[in-house]
């Protein structure tokens, strides 16, 4: 096709105008938190903000906020004000996740990195931080090996491990649903050691094992494992699928209408998969890291009505993990007047929790050996509906995770101190 | 038999979309030789539209109305973009596609977030029509036949219509069609519509059965192209036989050796390239 | 064509008679190689940092070699982050599993990208234009998929991790490339000044002026008893052959290799890198991976909606700039 150079000209300069206009709209949205004052203490963030984790991460962001937010109102680090540096790691690319880890700490020099969602970049990241000695905290990365055998001394982690949440779910699985198992497990690491964990934990009490499926990472159609798992006979079909997976899953093995011969359960389970199923797909029993709803436990109202105020949304535990982990480093800095890594590396080996952060029962704590926070775990059951539009799941029984953690020498983490 | 059944059963379901995807990219590659990438991002579009519409008109209403919303806006990307790449190297036409792939799944992410949104279908189709083939749910029965209802609709618009038959005679030979006095610039516009009509159908059905979130079309967009390429270039039965041996042949494979569903069809892309490179009915001709 | 924007053409006329057009390209190389040797010592003062520099050189590679093929012999491989990322598994295997040695094991990776390569450029040597473009899309995913769903050898989703670049053993010295950020940025720079001017070389020879030829008119280049499929199945592997090397070094940069470096769209990443520095001039896709990478780098730091800037990016080179900044710059130097 022949330009016609009138046309298009005036075609070009409108459009010109309005993408011109939409970008400068975008830059100039404030991405950076600020507070008064000179010489802020910074905390970079390295998180995906887009791609298949950005609902995860921007919940672990909008934490992160929140908790500079308090701090600075409660008066900074070491009588400094905050300010918080977002990166986006993107989902899946690594390589960019390192980059930008190395781009907060050797440019932007932050005192502190917090990261990843994606356990892939939690390790990676966690190689750049220990190699540049900045005290690195995990929020929301699962795979053991962060405080298992690739923990460093400066990486701690919010989270729990799939050995943790294995642990806390078999209990209850066992004795609501049923001793015969079928497995329904993403094929990757994070979906071979949860599986694993719960095995181990399921013999303990006498489980057993009928069956189970590795199913590709990103599988959209479930029909065929979900066949064999209908011939497998089991008690209990276990998801162990997060995110897209969790989803797909659900969804169809609801419409094949498996829930109602069988029990459907997990280990993990996350809020933002539930609001993303319909309503009749919310089943099964799970495990949360942390939910909104705790009417008991002081402090966690004030934070639920403070993040619905600031997004409209109820908090989600990776909201919490986020939380946790920007006030972690402030309570630790204050505590011991200095942002000397090492120094605080050290002193949160042990370090308790107050409950206004902790924000659920019990006293959660670093555990020295570690470096992995040892909380509470929420066991309970999806509902497709609570008295709250977002209440979608029903805490059924709280696990000390003391119990639900592995004994410290099994964890497979030799803490190199050699700095 | 029952893995008889279901395998069968199943390939056929993932082959009439990736069909369903792959007709729409053939129909503009053919006439307008755009590789259109975007075509994922429509698909999403179309998917997210349903949803955000289905509250006001319900499933059926929004069955009709998204994948049209969603050919307008072709339309007018068409009219406003890509018109701007014909008769340029093709490398310029799958940048602009590209370029605008990423656009479409960040402002799908803007005004949907990105978390998955509960997208909901009719009860009537949610469950399985039999106890003991469970997996065939009304949903699935009722998608393969949207699929063959969208097949031979547009099989009859370009046998039978005046602007089928045109989009055809373009195929073969555009500067001919354009010298007997057609209006090739309009013709290309409503084919463009066209395919991204079927690209937002598909989003429409994939809802129903996966999560819906802005990066829903990246996983299919894959597989058409191979089916394309399988079928033969320039064929739209072709794309059909391709998009449905490829399904089958995924399908399969998920039962007996499921880390390599996706290599499969590759595989497969592979040997008809080394045995016959035009694809598989490459040489027919167009849908006759 | 414009003398500046043809490595070729512009040493013929050279030789015979002083152009602006070489003299114009001449500065272009020595103004590059000054700021890309002094690169780490200003980074930092103008907002960046030496590893997004380092970014810049393995990037910039990777699109020169693509370009190779795409700008110099007119076939347009949309599928080239397989061969990167082949590099890059191929390093980071080889230094975990084998031998802890990183000249080794960048041997092993271009070994394997180079290989893959030769295979698949030959069963597609006869394919052209969107054809060939759709082909090499898909096979680009064959790999992508191998990587992603082999878990127990490449860490599937996870990533390779689990190994580092080891310092090297020169023998006569011992060069720290692992805790010296800037010492690896000179490794990376000497790689990149070797294949460049391997590059170079290769389009001012007989071999590159008959790539160039086909480029221009394929039938005649035909007439004339060229054989086509030949050339363009030998440019694709010596175009792989650079963007795996350029992988292996991207995955010493990070000390990681993932899946992602394999995907489609990286290789789309390529090229509109050497379309938007200029895809007919030699350092454009220098020039263009440097505005890509600098530009993902600043945007993304400001908003979480930086997809849809690179989308308006790629939409305004295709609509405004298809020549590419040097494409521009060139004529404008000339006139």
């Amino acid at each position: 096709m022949q330009d016609h150079p009138l046309s298009a000209a005036v075609g070009r300069r409108t459009l010109l105008k309005g993408l011109v206009l939409g970008a400068a709209a975008q830059v100039s949205a404030p991405f950076i938190l600020k507070a008064r004052g000179e010489e802020p203490v910074r905390i970079g963030l390295d998180n995906p903000l887009t791609g298949t984790y950005a609902a995860l991460g921007k919940n672990e962001r909008i934490g992160c906020e929140y908790a500079v937010e308090e701090i600075n109102a409660k008066g900074g680090i070491i009588g400094r004000p905050v300010e918080l540096l977002v990166e986006d790691s993107t989902s899946g690319d690594t390589g960019t996740a390192v980059q930008k880890a190395r781009k907060l700490i050797d440019r932007d020099k932050v005192s502190v990195l917090i990261g990843n969602v994606n356990s892939a970049m939690a390790l990676a990241t966690g190689q750049v931080s220990n190699e540049l000695k900045t005290l690195h905290i995990v929020p929301g990365g699962h795979t053991d090996a962060v405080t298992g055998k690739d923990c460093h001394w400066n990486v701690f982690r919010v989270c729990n491990t799939t050995e943790m949440e294995a642990n806390a779910a078999s209990g209850a699985l066992i004795t609501n649903a049923g001793k015969k198992w079928y497995y329904i497990t993403p094929d990757y690491a994070y979906g071979h050691t949860l599986q694993a964990g719960l095995e181990k934990a399921a013999a303990k009490l006498g489980g057993t094992k009928v069956g189970g499926d590795l199913t590709p990472l990103g599988t959209t159609d479930f029909s065929a494992y979900l066949i064999n798992a209908q011939s497998a006979n089991p008690d209990v079909i276990i998801f162990l699928l997060a995110g897209d997976d969790a989803v797909n899953g659900l969804k169809q093995a609801v419409q094949f209408g498996l829930d109602k011969s069988f029990h459907l359960a997990g280990a993990q389970q996350e809020l933002e998969v539930l609001e993303g199923l319909p309503p009749e797909a919310r089943v099964g029993t799970w495990v949360f890291e942390w939910y909104w709803k705790q009417p008991d436990v002081p402090h966690v109202n004030d934070f639920v009505a403070g993040i619905r105020k600031k997004t409209g949304k109820v908090p989600t535990a990776r909201t919490w993990f986020g939380y946790t982990a920007a006030w972690t480093y402030a309570l630790i800095a204050n505590q011991e007047k200095t942002l000397d890594a090492v120094k605080l590396a050290k002193a949160l080996g042990g370090f308790k929790l107050p409950p206004e952060v902790a924000l659920m029962p019990g006293s959660p704590f670093y555990r020295a050996s570690d470096h992995q926070l040892i909380p509470s775990l929420f066991v309970g059951h999806a509902q497709s509906q609570g008295d709250d539009p977002e209440d979608l799941f029903h805490v059924d029984q709280v696990v000390d995770g003391t119990t639900a953690a592995p004994p410290e020498g099994e964890t497979g983490c030799k803490m190199n101190w050699n700095i | 038999m029952t893995q008889l059944i279901f395998n069968l059963f199943n390939g056929v379901i993932i082959g009439a979309f990736y069909a369903l995807m792959a007709l729409g990219l053939s129909l503009i590659l053919n006439l307008s030789g755009v590789i259109n990438f975007a075509h994922g991002g429509f698909l999403a579009l179309g998917a997210y539209l349903a949803y955000s519409l289905m509250p006001h008109i319900g499933f059926w209403g929004a069955l009709v109305a998204a994948p049209l919303l969603t050919g307008l806006l072709g339309i007018a990307i068409e009219w406003l973009l890509i018109r701007r790449t014909y008769g340029r190297d093709p490398l310029y036409s799958l940048l602009l596609t590209f370029g605008l792939a990423f656009i479409f799944e960040d402002v799908s992410r803007y005004i949907w977030g990105a978390q998955s949104v509960p997208y909901q279908i009719p009860a009537l189709l949610s469950r399985p029509l039999s106890l003991s083939y469970f997996f065939i749910t009304g949903y699935r029965v009722f998608m393969v036949a949207l699929v063959a209802l969208a097949v031979a609709a547009l099989y009859l618009l370009l046998t039978r219509t005046r602007i089928g038959i045109r989009i055809r005679a373009g195929t073969h030979d555009l500067a001919t069609v354009a010298t007997l006095g057609v209006n090739v610039r309009l013709l290309r516009s409503v084919n463009f519509g066209l395919g991204v009509y079927l690209a937002g159908l598909a989003g429409v059905l994939a809802a129903g059965q996966l999560g819906l979130q802005p990066t829903i079309g990246t996983s299919l967009i894959m597989p058409s192209f191979v089916a394309i390429i399988v079928g033969g270039l320039g064929s739209l039965p072709g794309t059909l036989l391709g998009g449905i041996l490829i399904g089958v042949a995924s399908g399969i494979t998920s039962v007996y050796f499921a880390s390599a569903t996706e290599a499969v069809i590759y595989v497969m892309m592979a040997l008809v390239l080394l045995v016959r490179p035009r694809g598989l009915l490459g040489e027919e001709g167009r849908l006759q | 064509m414009t003398a500046i924007e043809e490595p070729g053409s512009a040493g013929r006329r050279a030789a015979t008679s002083r152009t602006p057009g070489a003299a114009v390209h001449l500065l272009l190389t020595v103004l590059i190689w000054i700021l890309l040797a002094t690169m780490p010592l200003w980074i930092d003062r103008v907002g960046g940092y030496t590893n997004l520099a380092t970014r810049v050189l393995v990037t910039g590679l990777a699109a020169t070699g693509l370009n190779f093929l795409l700008g110099f012999t007119g076939v347009l491989s949309f599928g080239h982050a397989a061969y990167f990322g082949l590099g890059a598994y191929g390093v980071g295997l080889t230094i975990r599993y084998l031998v802890p040695s990183t000249l080794l094991g960048i041997l092993v990776g271009v070994g394997v990208g180079t290989l893959a390569a030769v295979v698949i450029g030959f069963l597609i040597r006869k394919l052209r234009g969107v054809y060939f473009a759709m082909v090499t899309i898909a096979f680009g995913q064959v790999f992508y998929f191998i990587v992603y769903r082999w878990n127990a050898v490449t860490g599937g989703d996870d990533g390779l991790s689990g190994w580092r670049r080891q310092p090297l053993d020169l023998g006569f010295a011992r060069i720290d490339i692992l805790g010296d950020q800037t010492a690896f940025y000179y490794f990376v720079l000497v790689w990149f000044a070797l294949a460049t001017a391997a590059m170079w070389l290769l389009l001012r020879s007989p071999f590159g002026h008959t790539l160039i030829a086909i480029r221009e008119n394929e039938r005649r280049a035909r007439f004339l008893g060229i054989p086509v499929e030949q050339h363009i199945w030998f440019s694709f592997v010596v175009s792989a052959f650079f963007a795996s090397l350029a992988g292996t070094l991207y995955a010493l940069l990070n000390n990681f290799a993932d899946p992602h470096s394999l995907r489609w769209d990286k290789s789309g990443e390529f090229v509109i890198m050497a379309v938007l520095g200029g895809m007919r001039s030699f350092w454009g896709p220098l020039l263009g991976a440097a505005i890509f990478v600098v530009l993902q780098d600043y945007a993304s730091s400001r908003t979480e909606n930086w997809m849809s800037l690179i989308g308006i990016l790629f939409v305004l080179v295709v609509l405004f700039f298809p020549r590419g900044v040097l494409g521009i710059l060139g004529r404008r130097a000339l006139t």
